[in-house]
């Protein structure tokens, strides 16, 4: 109770601002003429959330999927990528100049190609996903396995400690708050991802029900989908904090 | 004299810096009794850390022998304990995990050792704290710990890089006393003591606490005396206050800034 006191005395000055933009909202499409499909009203888009002719939890599944899966691909291969990194001076000459260069590029103009390679479905979206995210794991990753200690190597070496025990019992658990800091950077990149793909070749979610407004002109749910979306984006973020709390307590400013 | 246990001949280290080669130490010969406490002192950059790193076989000298315990030193030993600045504690492990660690580095059984990890926890008055992690610690508590983690093992010599240097000065001399309690000054024989070789740049803390104190001329680092302390043991706070003390600082304190008239002392 004292908690949920001390959380709204944090947070009553945005909501004050929040219900004042959508009051001055509701009253410019109410009293100042504008078109309903060029703004629709807060209460004519709060009806679309909820009610109207999308089948919402399609698509809420199909683009929660993709962006899962995105998360979760992204984590893998970049916790990889990075660990080879850290591990192999060999690998990292040959990985990081490669690396940048994926990095560089706009992975949105990739995306039209995976559709000629993999056609229509939630896998493509995925890898946008996965693709436009795993950076960031990679550099993190490889960051963190390699700021240790000059003194607790040593200390390894004084007890003949193999590279592997090393690795295991300092390095690891050293990378973890760096890697959980840069798996919310990919949660949000999941979610840039995934629309992205399902904006060039998709026939279900979330990205794919705001392109079809375009035609039919029904900017309220277009709107509805991107509230939709925020949350399943909010969702996934707010649960890797929670994670990254429970799993690296010891971690100081991590977020 | 007692049987050596560390022993440097013509010790020469020279490395590459950017600027060309920098010879960091030269012709240091020592040899350090079992069961002694010898300091090295000496101004920053003198090399008194690389030497220490070098008798633990972390870094080879370009020139000259050591040997421990008889053994030419070529590569790390592992009979050591080793206590740096900083304590460098795992912060995602508890204390208790953490003065384990040798024993899990080294492949030994830890549970077997969990006995001896908490003996010296409560030597080091940190029993409660077994279960805590480093960062709900003092920086004082934190280097008691990382003392408790070198001694896990029971080696036969401890190797301090400026153990006290980042601690506030009251800390420091309380960490003295401690660290001679839990040496075993005043309840072992001198042959059942670890060898102790300790860096520091705190002359009164040299004096304080050793048997030896080596002083360390400026870059390349060279032997520029070693003096017995013959101060009585047990050593006690009032002892600070003692002329035979104040004595010793400044001749050391002469020694180190070129200023020697040593022979007037003595």
């Amino acid at each position: 109770m004292t908690k949920f006191a001390g959380l709204s005395r944090q947070y009553w000055p945005t909501l004050v601002l929040f219900a004042f933009l959508l009051a001055s909202w509701q009253a410019a499409v109410s009293f100042g003429g504008i078109r309903e499909y060029l703004l629709p009203a807060p209460l004519s888009v709060w009806n679309a959330l909820w009610h109207g002719d999308t089948s919402w939890g399609q698509h809420i599944w199909t683009t929660t999927l993709e962006i899962v899966g995105a998360f979760f691909m992204a984590a893998i291969v970049g916790v990889a990528l990075g660990v080879a990194i850290a591990w192999s001076p060999l690998l990292a000459n040959a990985l990081v100049p490669f690396l940048v260069f994926v990095n560089t590029l706009p992975k949105v103009a990739i995306a039209p190609l995976f559709l000629i390679w993999m056609g229509y479905g939630i896998f493509p979206n995925m890898l946008m996903g996965a693709l436009i995210g795993f950076f960031p794991v990679v550099i993190n990753t490889a960051v963190g396995l390699s700021q240790v200690e000059a003194d607790m190597l040593d200390l390894g070496r004084v007890f003949s400690a193999p590279k592997w025990k090393i690795f295991l019992k300092i390095r690891l658990p050293n990378a973890l708050p760096y890697i959980l800091s840069a798996l919310k950077i990919t949660a949000t990149a999941a979610v840039v991802g995934a629309i992205v793909g399902e904006f060039v070749a998709s026939q279900r979610g979330l990205g794919y029900v705001i392109v079809a407004t375009q035609s039919s002109m029904n900017t309220s749910v277009a709107f509805a989908a991107l509230i939709w979306i925020s949350a399943v984006g909010l969702a996934l973020y707010g649960l890797v904090v929670v994670v990254a709390r429970l799993w690296a307590p010891w971690a100081e400013g991590i977020d | 004299m007692a049987n050596e246990l560390i022993e440097l001949d013509k010790l020469g280290m020279i490395y590459e810096a950017a600027s060309g080669p920098v010879e960091a130490l030269a012709d240091i010969s020592l040899s350090v009794g079992a069961g002694e406490f010898v300091s090295l002192v000496g101004p920053s950059g003198c090399g008194k850390s690389t030497l220490l790193r070098i008798v633990a076989g972390l870094r080879p000298a370009t020139t000259g022998t050591v040997s421990v315990a008889g053994r030419r030193v070529t590569k790390p030993i592992n009979d050591i304990g080793m206590v740096f600045q900083a304590p460098i504690l795992l912060k995602w492990r508890t204390i208790l995990e953490n003065v384990l660690l040798p024993a899990e580095l080294a492949g030994k059984d830890a549970r077997a050792l969990r006995g001896r990890a908490l003996e010296l926890l409560e030597m080091a008055e940190l029993h409660g704290f077994a279960d805590k992690l480093p960062r709900e610690l003092s920086g004082g508590m934190q280097q008691r710990a990382s003392l408790c983690r070198a001694l896990l093992l029971d080696p036969p010599l401890l190797l301090m890089d400026e153990p006290f240097g980042a601690l506030d000065a009251m800390t420091r001399d309380d960490m003295a006393l401690e660290l001679l309690r839990i040496w075993g000054e005043r309840d072992l024989a001198r042959e059942a003591r670890k060898t102790v070789l300790f860096v520091t740049h705190s002359i009164s803390e040299a004096v304080f606490l050793s048997d030896r104190v080596v002083v360390m001329s400026p870059r390349p680092g060279r032997i520029a005396a070693d003096l017995k302390i013959d101060l009585p043991r047990p050593r006690t706070v009032e002892l600070r206050a003692s002329e035979a003390f104040g004595r010793l600082n400044l001749e050391i304190f002469r020694i180190l800034t070129g200023r020697s008239s040593a022979g007037m002392l003595g």
